[in-house]
Parts: C-alpha cells; structure tokens; sequence
C-alpha cells in the first residue's frame, strides 16, 4: 500500500490545530501531509492579534511549537496560495505552480474581511483588519496621521478602534446598527458599552452608514456618511464583517452556500468526499458559518477523526456562539439565547448606568437559563454559560445582582453538573477538570483554561485547596497573613510574633530557618511603617536573617563570599571601574560581569568584607543586595541617548527606578529593566516589572520571569508618562509584597491570585479596593528611610564585630577557605574541603 | 556589665574559653577555633541555652554550620546549614534529614 497524501490549504488557526489533532491520532506517521500557506508565515494567534501593539511580536502570536512540522515530517510551504483544484485529477496547483496530488484535500481558507463597496474604498489609507501584515501596515501609515476611522462597531471593529486609539490617533467609530456589537449585546448592553467607550475618548457615531472614502491624490482625506455629515480623517479600517473565502471551492465546481460558504455534512466533507472544509470557510451541516475560533477546533478534531479511521461519532452539528471578550479594556459576554428570540421568554435585567454595568438574563416560563448579555462586569459567565439550559439553584435576580447588594451569592461552581462544559474554547467538563490537582495540570491535561482565559477562575474555584496553608511547622498562618498581622498590629519583633500567634507546639521556641528569614523580610519591608529600625542586623532581627543578609554578602560552597556593588541601570564610569578592578586585585578576588550589568567579586573571606566594603563605599559604591530577596538591579539598554531606535532615555529611567527601589525587601528577589523601544534589548519582558518606552511614554510590563520557569511579562498599562509609570509600580510592588507568599516570584504570585492580570489591574490601576494611597504611602516610607546598609555597619565598630572567622582568634583567619588557580583567576580549593575533620586539623 | 563566659570542652577533662557570652546574638552562631585546628560552631538560644557542635558541614566540606540558623523542631534544638539546607540536631549532631549523617557534639558551660 502506497502512503496516503493528505493537503491541507490555509495554515490559520484551525489548519493548525488539525495539524496537531492529526499528530495526536498518529496519522502523520501514516500519511503525507502537505500544507499550503498564502501569508508568509505559518499559522499565528489571530484571536490575540490586536496584542502586536501592546508589544507582542509576530513570533510571539505564532501557534507552532519549536520543531512541530520537523518532527511530525509535515511539508509546509509559506507565501504558497493555492490557485486551482483539479478534482478529477485530485491535485492543487499553488501560484509558483507547484502541483500537488492529494488523497484527501482539507479547505482551510478561513474568510476575508468584508469591504462595503464605496467609492474610494481603494485609496491609500485604507485598511482592512485581518492578518499581521495588515497591522503593520496600519502601524507604518499611522505614524503620520492624527485621525482615524473605523467601518463597523463589532467585536472586530472595537478592536481595530482600540488600536488606532492606542496608536495615539483621534478616533471615529461608524456602525451602521443602532447600537454597538448588534450580534453581541442588546440594547441596554450596547448603550453601557456605548458610554464606556465615549469616556475612553472615541467617539462613535451609531446608525449611520458609510456613503464615501473622500481622497486627494489617491489619499484618504476623509468620510462622507450617510447622514450627510463628513468626518476630516486621515485613515480608514474597514471591519464590517468577514465573508467565508470558498472562491477555490466555488471555481471547481463544490457546492456552496446561497450567501457562501463550502457546504459540508456533519463530518465535514463536501460534495466530494475527498474534500473536506473546516472552520470560517465552511457552511457547517446546521446551516451556519462560524465566525469564532472554538467551532472551527471542533471541526478540525472532527475531520482529524475521519481520516484517523476513527469510529465516527456524532460529527460537528452546531456550536454554542457564546464569548466573552474584553474590548477596550470593557468586559462583554454573551451566552445562549442572547437576544431572547426563543418564544414566551422573559429577562431579568439589572443595569447601573454609572458604574457601565448591564447585566440581562434570559429564562423561560419555568425558571430555565436560556442565555444573557454581561457588559462592563461578566464576572458571573464562567458560572453562567454551563449552566444554560439548566433551572439555576437560585433566582434570577441573585444572579444578576453585584455581589454585596443584598445578594447572597451561594452560587459557586460546586453547583454545577458534572458533564457541564467550563472550558468552551477547549470542550471541557468539570468532571474532566476535577481529576486535576493543579491549574497547571489543568492546562497541561485537558488544554482547559489556555484558549481565551475567561473560565480559569471557575477552574481554580473547583480545585482541591492545599490542606494547611500555613507557613511552616511553627506558624499556621501564610506570609501574607502575617504581614497583616504584622501590620495591623504593629508586632515589631520575631519572639512576640510567634509568641502570640505561632502554633501551639511551636511558641517560646526558637521558630525555624523557615519563618525565621520569612518574618525578617516581612519586618524589614514594614520597617518605616510599624516604626522599626530599617537597618536588619541590629537587635533580635540580626538573628532572622539568613547567612548572607547577615554578612552583607553572598555564601559560596566553600565558605567564601561573593561582593556585589550597586550599579544602577548599568552605567559606571570608568573611574568606579578602576576601583572595582583594583579592589579584585588587592585582594585577589575572581571577577564575573553577572547577567544583570553589574560585577560580581567572589572570594572574599568573612574577615575580608569589612575592609574591601571600606574602599568600596569610598569610593562611592553602596550594596547591591545581591544577598538579600530585594530589589536586585534595573538593566537598560542605551536608549535615545546613543540608539538611533531609542525614544525615551531607557539609562535614566532605569537609574532613576533602581534608586527608588534600592533595599526594598520582598517575598522574593526582583529584577527589573527599562528597554529604550520595542526592539527590547534590555529583554524588560522577562523580569518581575519591565518597562518598555513608547513614543508617548512608558508601558509597563509584570510578571515576566527568566530561569528555570520562564514567563513572559503581562502588559499592565500603556503610555504612561514618568509619575505614572512609577505611581504604579510603587502600587504593584507593595501589593506583591503584601499578598505574595514565601519565596513566591511576581510570576507565579501572577498565575496564582485570583482573578488574575483584570483583578491586577482592578486593584492597582483602578483602586477598586481603596488600597491604592496605602500602598503608595507604604513606598513613600521606604523611599524616605533607605539607607545604605554597607554604610551603616562600617560606621559602627560593635557591628563589625561579626566579620571574623574565629571569635576565639579574630586575627586568625579560617585556613579551609582556600584557592587554586584558573584561567589567570582563582577558584576554590575544593579538595581541602573533601577531608575530614581530623586530617583536615594535623594539615 | 559582666557577662558570663562562655567555654567548651574539646577534648575530655579539658575547657577552653571561647567567647563572652554576650557576644552571641540569641537565635545565631559564631565560629571558634580549638587547640588542634578543628572548629567548632556555637550558638546561644532565646532561652540562654549554648550549644556546640562541629562547624563543618559534612554535606559540602565547607566550616560554615555557624553561619546557619537555630531552630526548634518537635520541641528539639537545630542548626540548619546555610548552604544546603541540611538540619542538625543541637544536643546530639544527628542530621534530621539524613539518619547516616551525624556531627561531633562539645560540651559547654558558662562560668
Ligand atoms: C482581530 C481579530 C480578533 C478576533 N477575536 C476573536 C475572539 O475573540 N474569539 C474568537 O472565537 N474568534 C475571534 N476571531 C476570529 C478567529 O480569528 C477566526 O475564527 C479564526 O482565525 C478562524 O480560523 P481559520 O483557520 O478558519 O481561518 P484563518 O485563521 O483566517 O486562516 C485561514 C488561512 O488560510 C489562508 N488561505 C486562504 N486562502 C488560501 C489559499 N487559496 N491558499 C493557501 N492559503 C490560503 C489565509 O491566508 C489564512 O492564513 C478574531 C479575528 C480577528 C481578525
Ligand atoms: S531597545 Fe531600542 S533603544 Fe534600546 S538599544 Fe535596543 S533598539 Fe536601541
Ligand atoms: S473558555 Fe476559553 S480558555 Fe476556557
């Protein structure tokens, strides 16, 4: 038997996930597969599309993983369109006129943005908004516009607006419809949205068409509408809906849908069974063209089975048009019967016009959820979606009530059937999910929560909590409890705190290594604010820190250690350089330039620090805490000043916020850096917060991880000016520093708190928890209190009495701490360490 | 102020001075170097309790156990390496997470 060839046309989102549902059933061990791709990259995340302009880069979008067609031996060819069928002779010819036969032919054309048909319509600064090439088109021409205008008020046309808006364009949106999102939202919804969106600074000019691009010189110069009015703009994006591409299926003579579409049964095949169409260029068996990616995956999944030879189940025969977006940084969801269409329904509605709240269930005579419409606040969706169809364990009305107006929310997810779908981006069932452990494990078994995000929160909510939260064996609290504590009681030392909150078994003890250096962070970071001593080593708190906050310096495996001057954002003159040079030198210490721009001197004994730290603050050098879990350093890469692509000066921010931060004490280290554009050379994106310039200022990034558990960086604000910028990390860092956990990066404090980077942002952007002024009065405190710390132990003899090896022999210092050399440096003498004690002493 | 002094026998019927007792921070540990070149690490607890064991982390060779931090586990005084993390029992330098792995112990006493 001859392999089978199998080609795939179009590589969008759903040719990829056939591709990968294909490798899963094993069919790409059995068959040829041959894929033909127009745009000039393989497939990429068009759902996320629109985050390119908050700094994610085409490779970010991209849905192939490293190495996937290598190793499933696919064929991929880009910048490929197919031109012609030849379904007698079953072969496809793509433009270079490469030929190609196939067993079986997979449409996977996806649609084409609609463009009405006005005059004008062509001219230079148009656009449609479909693909990454259109976006950096759009990006290249708005640099030297002002004004824009967007054809259409649906999800796609929000989207398009927002990215005009956030390329810092004067925005009009025109929607035909009475309202915005008509497929979406109804009325009421749509008005919410509709002031929202007005307060954002667009502006949207509703049931009004558009009658002409208006242009000089084949330039667009403005829009005639057909009110009469005429708008003076500089561009126009078109998204006035999508249209199926079935042109190819069409000219070789397969069925097509009256208004288009490739007409397929319930398994996908067309009007030859050769040939099968799946997602937005297919008019499925229920008579419908899918706009939205989760149907075309099951379509995808669906003709992976077929030609997997599986037993044929059920097919595709309709798809549940449920979404929740967030547009415009405004929550919008909708979910079964929306509209209300079915007969004898009624709404429950709540709307809060000031708060940009609307909220509208649809149910039947009997109670039953038939569907809804959530603007400004679909908290509830993940809850509600599963639960259509079903006769909810509460009324209505609590449904729809905000949570604390009266309304006993008693609804969680436990009420919830097993067989109900939580994750509908990935069909999954809570029954699937609670066989999970973790989120991860989620994620990682099951794909739930890793489409649109919108159900993570009912997922955590239905996973098992760790039994005992608490701390370690001696307090049952978590950090973050008590930091509370802590603060709100003012408890300023270890002994009092486990005395009166420890466990039972565990207080008038000594604590351990565990609680120990977790409460003298918490006290330090509190410092100003329950009216401590900033400075760690004196007094009891000298006793919580670990060994290398004690020492000032970081431990080696052979009882040396390691010294890290404070070299903010980088820069050093080259005087300071001598001095670090010299200092290496006179005490012959190894010399590595750390990842983090500053230089790292290892060798030091304990008896060594106090007088290298002398000619290190002489020279003006402070700590750069590389020992502690603090602020570590704020890299930058040159900027403006000296890059021809920089548009801030990324050197002096950098500076300016590793100044401000210096010696702040955190659940965990963190690390910084300010990039001088989006080229990103200071990878600002993979730190705990990073800050990329813009032309209009600053974006901030958070969460960003490198390491063993990489994380890319959340976008948390844009274009911020420079009080902005750093008005909100002091905001994010005192939030973390207050709810993370023990030893908990911002990355996994990220993933793990509820609600996520929205809750984020609710609490530190938006202040919905009346925090904000605490927690810049907290950073305000620490800022005022920083001292050196290197400095203050050198100014007091009493301080420098822990720096020796010996306290029986302080002249003597420790003979096991010993070095060879290396590459003209030294390295540890381990061999000296590898014998015992006894022969260790007669040496 | 006087303050007591702190002393540790090395060998048996024999003591050596090693520090005031002031001189230890409750809750921390200082090195001392006995007579035949080996060292000891001592520590002085919230309660005023000395202790003093080996100052060799027989995990990683290095003379660093006095750098680590006291604790209490199920009511039993320990140091815990700063390197690797290993817990020792105080009074018998029995590792609590490795049952191979024990510590000299020295004597001690205040006069
Ligand atoms: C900005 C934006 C936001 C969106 N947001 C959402 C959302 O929030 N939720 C949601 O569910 N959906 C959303 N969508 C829709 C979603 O992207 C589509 O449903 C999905 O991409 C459809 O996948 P597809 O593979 O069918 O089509 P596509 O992803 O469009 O892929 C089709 C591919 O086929 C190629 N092709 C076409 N003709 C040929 C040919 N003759 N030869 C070779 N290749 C060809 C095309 O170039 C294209 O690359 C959004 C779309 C956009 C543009
Ligand atoms: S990030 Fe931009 S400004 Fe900074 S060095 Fe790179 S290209 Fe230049
Ligand atoms: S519903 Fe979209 S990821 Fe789960």
């Amino acid at each position: 038997m001859t392999t089978p060839t199998i080609v795939l046309v179009g590589h969008g989102m759903v040719g990829q996930r056939f591709l990968e549902a294909l490798a899963d059933r094993g069919v790409t061990e059995r068959a040829r597969i041959v894929v033909l791709c127009e745009e000039p990259r393989p497939a990429y995340d068009r759902v996320q599309l629109t985050s390119y302009f908050s700094g994610k880069t085409p490779d970010d979008l991209s849905m192939v993983e490293d190495g996937f067609m290598e190793r499933h031996g696919i064929e991929l060819y880009t910048d490929e369109p197919v031109v012609a069928i030849d379904r007698a002779a079953r072969t496809v010819t793509a433009r270079s006129g490469r030929t190609v036969a196939y067993d079986h032919l997979v449409l996977a054309t996806g649609s084409y943005p609609f463009v009405p048909p006005v005059p004008g319509k062509d001219a230079t600064g148009c656009f449609v908004y479909r693909t990454i090439e259109d976006l950096l088109a759009i990006e290249e021409y708005a640099k030297t516009a002002t004004t824009g205008a967007v054809v259409g008020g649906g999800l796609l046309g929000l989207e398009a607006a927002g990215a005009l808006k956030g390329l810092g364009l004067d925005t009009h949106i025109v929607e035909f419809a009475p309202r915005l999102m008509p497929v979406q939202v109804d009325e009421g919804g749509g008005a919410a949205l509709l002031r929202t969106i007005e307060q954002m600074g667009l502006t949207v000019h509703t049931g009004t068409g558009t009658q002409e691009v208006v242009t000089a010189d084949g330039s667009v110069t403005g829009m005639r509408l057909s009110d009469g009015s005429e708008l003076a703009v500089d561009m126009v994006v078109f998204s006035a809906g999508v249209r199926p591409r079935d042109q190819l299926a069409r000219e070789c003579g397969l069925d097509v849908g009256e208004r288009g579409g490739i007409a397929v049964d319930a398994h996908c095949r067309t009007s030859d069974p050769a040939v099968f169409a799946i997602g937005e260029c297919a008019l499925a068996a229920d008579g419908r063209v899918y706009g939205l990616v989760a149907p075309g995956y099951e379509m995808a999944q669906t003709v992976a089975g077929v030609l997997a030879e599986e037993e044929p189940g059920d097919g595709f025969t309709g798809a549940d048009l449920s979404t929740k977006l967030k547009l415009l940084g405004v929550d919008v969801a909708s979910f079964g019967d929306a509209h209300g269409t079915t007969e004898g329904c009624l709404d429950v509605v709540y709307a809060d016009s000031r708060a940009g709240v609307y909220k509208k269930l649809v149910v039947d005579g009997e109670g039953r959820l038939l569907g809804g419409v959530l603007v400004g606040d679909a908290e509830s969706y993940g809850l509600l979606r599963p639960l259509t169809g079903t006769r909810p364990p509460v009324s209505p009305e609590q449904l729809v009530l905000p949570a604390g107006a009266g309304a006993p929310v008693a609804l969680g997810p436990s009420a919830l059937p097993d067989d109900a779908v939580i994750c509908s981006c990935h069909n999954v069932t809570k029954h699937a999910i609670t066989q999970c452990a973790s989120l991860p494990e989620v994620k990682k078994c099951t794909k739930a929560g890793t489409g649109c995000g919108s159900c993570v929160k009912v997922i955590e909510k239905l996973l098992p909590k760790a039994a005992d939260q608490g701390l370690c064996g001696c307090f049952s609290y978590s950090r973050s409890e008590l930091y509370e504590i802590a603060r709100t009681l003012r408890v300023t030392s270890f002994a009092a705190l486990l005395d009166s909150h420890g466990r039972d078994g565990a207080k008038g003890g000594e604590g351990c290594e565990v609680c120990k250096p977790t409460v003298g962070s918490i006290l330090a970071s509190l410092a100003p604010a329950i009216g401590l001593d900033g400075y760690i080593l004196d007094g009891e708190q000298a006793a919580l820190q670990d060994t290398n906050d004690h020492h000032l310096a970081n431990l080696q495996r052979n009882g040396s250690y390691s010294v890290v001057p404070r070299i903010p954002g980088g820069e050093i003159t080259p005087e300071k350089l001598i001095v670090i040079g010299e200092v290496a030198r006179d005490y012959g210490l190894y010399t590595k330039i750390t990842g983090g721009q500053r230089i790292d001197l290892f060798g030091a004994r304990v008896d060594q620090l106090p007088a290298i730290w002398t000619r290190l603050v002489d020279a003006g050098f402070e700590s750069g805490h590389a020992y502690g879990k603090a602020l570590r350093t704020v890299k930058s890469c040159v900027g403006q000043t000296w890059c021809r692509y920089g548009v801030q000066d990324s050197v002096k921010m950098a500076i300016q916020l590793e100044l401000r931060y210096r010696g702040l004490r955190a659940p965990h280290k963190l690390k910084s850096a300010v990039s001088g554009c989006a080229r990103e050379c200071a990878e600002a994106q993979s730190k705990d917060f990073g800050v990329i310039a813009t032309a209009n200022g600053w974006n901030l990034y958070v969460g960003g991880n490198g390491g063993a558990t990489p994380r890319h960086a959340d976008l948390l604000a844009q274009d911020l000016s420079d009080a902005e910028l750093i008005r909100l990390i002091d905001r994010f860092l005192m939030f973390y520093i207050r709810t993370a956990d023990r030893l908990e990066r911002t990355s996994v404090w990220l993933e793990r708190l509820e609600g996520g980077l929205d809750h984020l942002r609710d609490v530190i952007v938006k202040d919905s928890l009346g925090l904000c002024d605490e927690l810049e009065g907290l950073m305000a405190a620490h800022v005022a209190d920083y001292q050196d710390e290197w400095a203050r132990t050198l100014d007091d003899p009493e301080r420098l009495r822990r720096f020796v090896s010996f306290v029986n022999a302080p002249e003597t210092p420790d003979p096991t701490v010993r070095f060879v050399p290396e590459r003209d440096q030294i390295k540890p003498d381990l061999t000296i360490l590898t014998i015992g004690t006894l022969e260790g002493a007669s040496r | 102020m006087t303050t007591a002094t702190l002393e540790l026998s090395p060998a048996p019927d024999s003591w050596m001075a090693v520090c005031e007792e002031a001189r230890l921070t409750p809750g921390r540990g200082l090195a001392a170097l006995l007579p035949d070149g080996r060292q000891a690490a001592v520590f002085r607890d919230r309660a005023g309790r000395a202790y003093a064991i080996d100052n060799r982390d027989p995990f990683t060779g290095a003379q660093v156990l006095s750098r680590g931090l006291i604790g209490t586990a199920d009511g039993r005084p320990f140091v815990a390496s700063p390197l690797l993390k290993q817990r020792f029992d105080l009074e018998t330098g029995r590792c609590l997470d490795d049952d191979e792995v024990t510590v000299a112990v020295y004597p001690v006493r205040l006069t």
